[in-house]
């Protein structure tokens, strides 16, 4: 990838390019292209249908990785009115790597989640590359029971290639929170909605993910680990991710036919990196149905429904 | 043992341990992967598979957990045919599944079923290391959902003897991932109904298993020296990219860092079992 442009797109980028210079003209030397400008738009449109309807499952993982993809804290700037942002486990410090706090959406008030990685390369290494300790999960637990306590929804943006594996992140429990975390969502009496808008691996993403519904960004991708961390295990060998990300089945397509996932959150041509506006405003329509939907039933109807969801998962094969 | 992240560290890579395939199955000699005596299998065997040299735990298979642990012939297992197929299409996974049925006599990688143990009706699993590394896909929590269920259903205690190396099945993809909130999911329920769960973590207890099912045990016991943890060391020591302190993950570990009750030694494991079954046992009698 060279200044945000993979290589296979590169030829559509090129020509993206042509027409805007082209328009340019147009505007400041008063010369008329449009017949030129038309053809090479037709061309775009082609190249484009050709290039982004059979991304390969590798691709997609690099998309989601995209450095300029929108983080948890974007989607809160677009999506909703208002934010306060809430910080601290209440144990041991505040985990960066794990944003949460009070937003309004329409106007009402929602508890939002979620992973938070970084803008660049400082910011990154602030956020830990958005990997959250056990506190940054304590710290979401905390905040959802306090949505169930004031009956405000839960909306969890997960972007999170997994749970830290370090040294205090082990002495601190890692996978006791994890284990905690997804017993105690799985009765919160609110309506959940948890959307994968990047990456989705293992348990530590699992941690923010149990819900009513869960809803996935076309280009994310979400398994029981990371393509390099299944082949590290499998086959001793990371240079073999690409071969596992087949393997997998870890595309929105994908557990949308397993019906792990209610909803593929359509992105613009080539990555939600984009247009983050239009990313955005799609997934907010999504919640606010879902939203509606979900708080027509009763706490406990919500969360029958969701525990016989789960329980559905793998029965029969 | 807290001296070991305080102060001067003495830092050691963790070998992993080589999976024995069970004492009994090698022969008539047995080496010790920790002291490297040669032990005398027969010998081995009656002393639950632990080395008499320096008390190092073998890994043992589900059915001689349940030999070991539960009342003879009061064992009867449920959800035996209980198999699964390759819904990810995993290439070779059909095979991996097809060997390790052969070497277990298991049809998946954990054994259910209902028994007593020093007289107290219980349900009992247990978790095979040597089918897949002990993994839990599908199958694996679809058994330890209904064990759970049934336990709500007859009103029983359960206990868990896990050990599960890789944790959740890399082969089924989402779908192993998903048995993690489903088997949590089982636990909270039967534990809403005031019934009791032990579980006890053995080597290696990591991943998905110990993020899951394990770890939400209102008793949490542990072998000496057994892997507990949910990132794997290997990973760990290539994250942070420095050695890892030494008995870093071991149940020593976990047990001063607050994450189990206690160590217990095997041969110890039965009493204290009972002795916990029978503070919770449902009558509320004066106990001695
Ligand atoms: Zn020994």
């Amino acid at each position: 990838m060279l200044n945000g442009v993979f290589e296979w797109e590169k030829p559509l980028i090129e020509l993206e390019k042509k027409i805007e210079e082209l328009r340019r003209f147009t505007k400041e030397e008063g010369i008329d292209f449009s017949a030129e400008i038309a053809t090479l738009e037709s061309r775009a449109e082609n190249l484009r249908h050709d290039i982004y309807s059979r991304l390969t499952p590798w691709q997609k993982v690099m998309i989601a990785r995209h450095p300029r993809r929108p983080t948890c804290l974007d989607y809160i700037e677009l999506i909703f009115d208002d934010f306060f942002e809430l910080h601290g486990d209440r144990t041991i410090r505040d985990d960066p790597a794990m944003v949460g706090g009070i937003a309004l959406l329409e106007g009402r008030p929602v508890t939002v989640i979620g992973p938070q990685k970084g803008k660049d390369t400082k910011d990154n290494i602030a956020r830990n590359f958005g990997l959250p300790h056990p506190e940054g999960y304590r710290k979401a637990l905390r905040l959802m029971r306090q949505a169930e306590k004031f009956r405000r929804p839960i909306i969890s943006l997960i972007d999170v290639v997994g749970a830290y594996p370090g040294i205090e992140a082990e002495q601190r429990g890692q996978g006791v929170v994890i284990a905690e975390n997804i017993r105690q969502m799985s009765f919160l009496k609110v309506p959940i909605i948890c959307v994968v808008t990047g990456e989705g691996g293992s348990g530590g993403a699992l941690a923010i993910g149990v819900g009513d519904r869960i809803l996935m960004l076309e280009n994310a991708w979400y398994s029981v680990c990371s393509p390099e961390m299944c082949a590290q295990i499998l086959w001793k060998d990371t240079k073999k991710a690409e071969e596992a990300a087949e393997s997998l089945c870890l595309t929105a397509q994908d557990l949308l036919a397993w019906k792990v996932i209610d909803e593929i959150i359509p992105e613009p041509p080539g990555g939600a990196h984009r247009n983050h506006e239009t990313v955005a405003m799609t997934l907010k329509e999504a919640l606010l149905r879902h939203l509606q939907e979900l708080e027509a039933q009763g706490a406990d109807e919500l969360v029958a429904k969701r525990i016989d969801r789960y329980r559905q998962i793998g029965v029969v094969w | 043992m807290l001296s070991v992240f305080w102060g001067k560290q003495k830092y050691v890579t963790i070998k992993p341990r080589e999976p024995s395939s069970g004492p009994v199955a090698d022969g008539l000699w047995t080496r010790c992967p920790s002291c490297s005596s040669l032990l005398y299998t027969k010998e081995l065997t009656k002393n639950l598979s632990v080395c008499d040299r320096c008390s190092h735990h073998f890994r043992m298979s589900a059915w001689d957990r349940v030999l070991h642990l539960l009342d003879a012939d009061s064992f009867q297992e449920i959800d035996q045919d209980l198999e699964g197929g390759n819904p990810l299409g995993f290439s070779g996974y059909e095979q991996k599944l097809a060997k390790s049925r052969e070497k277990t006599g298991l049809t998946e990688a954990c054994l259910t079923g209902e028994g007593r143990l020093s007289g107290h009706q219980l349900v009992f699993g247990a978790i095979d290391f040597g089918f897949i590394g002990g993994t839990m896909g599908t199958v694996v929590g679809e058994k330890v959902c209904r064990a759970f269920e049934y336990a709500l259903t007859k009103r029983l205690p359960v206990v868990m003897v896990s050990a599960g190396g890789g944790g959740a099945r890399m082969h089924e993809g989402i779908l192993s991932l998903m048995q993690m909130a489903k088997t949590s999911q089982a636990v909270e329920r039967h534990s809403q109904a005031g019934l009791l769960y032990i579980c006890v973590l053995t080597d290696p207890t990591m991943g998905g298993i110990y993020a899951s099912f394990a770890s939400l045990a209102d008793i949490i016991l542990a072998e000496p020296q057994a892997l507990i943890g949910f990132a794997g060391p290997r990973v760990v020591e290539e994250t942070i990219r420095q050695k890892l302190p030494s008995g870093f993950q071991r149940a020593e570990f976990a047990l001063n860092n607050g994450m189990v009750d206690a160590i217990i030694e095997r041969k110890e494991l039965r009493k204290v079992l009972a002795r916990l079954l029978l503070y919770h046992d449902r009558g509320g009698r004066q106990l001695c």
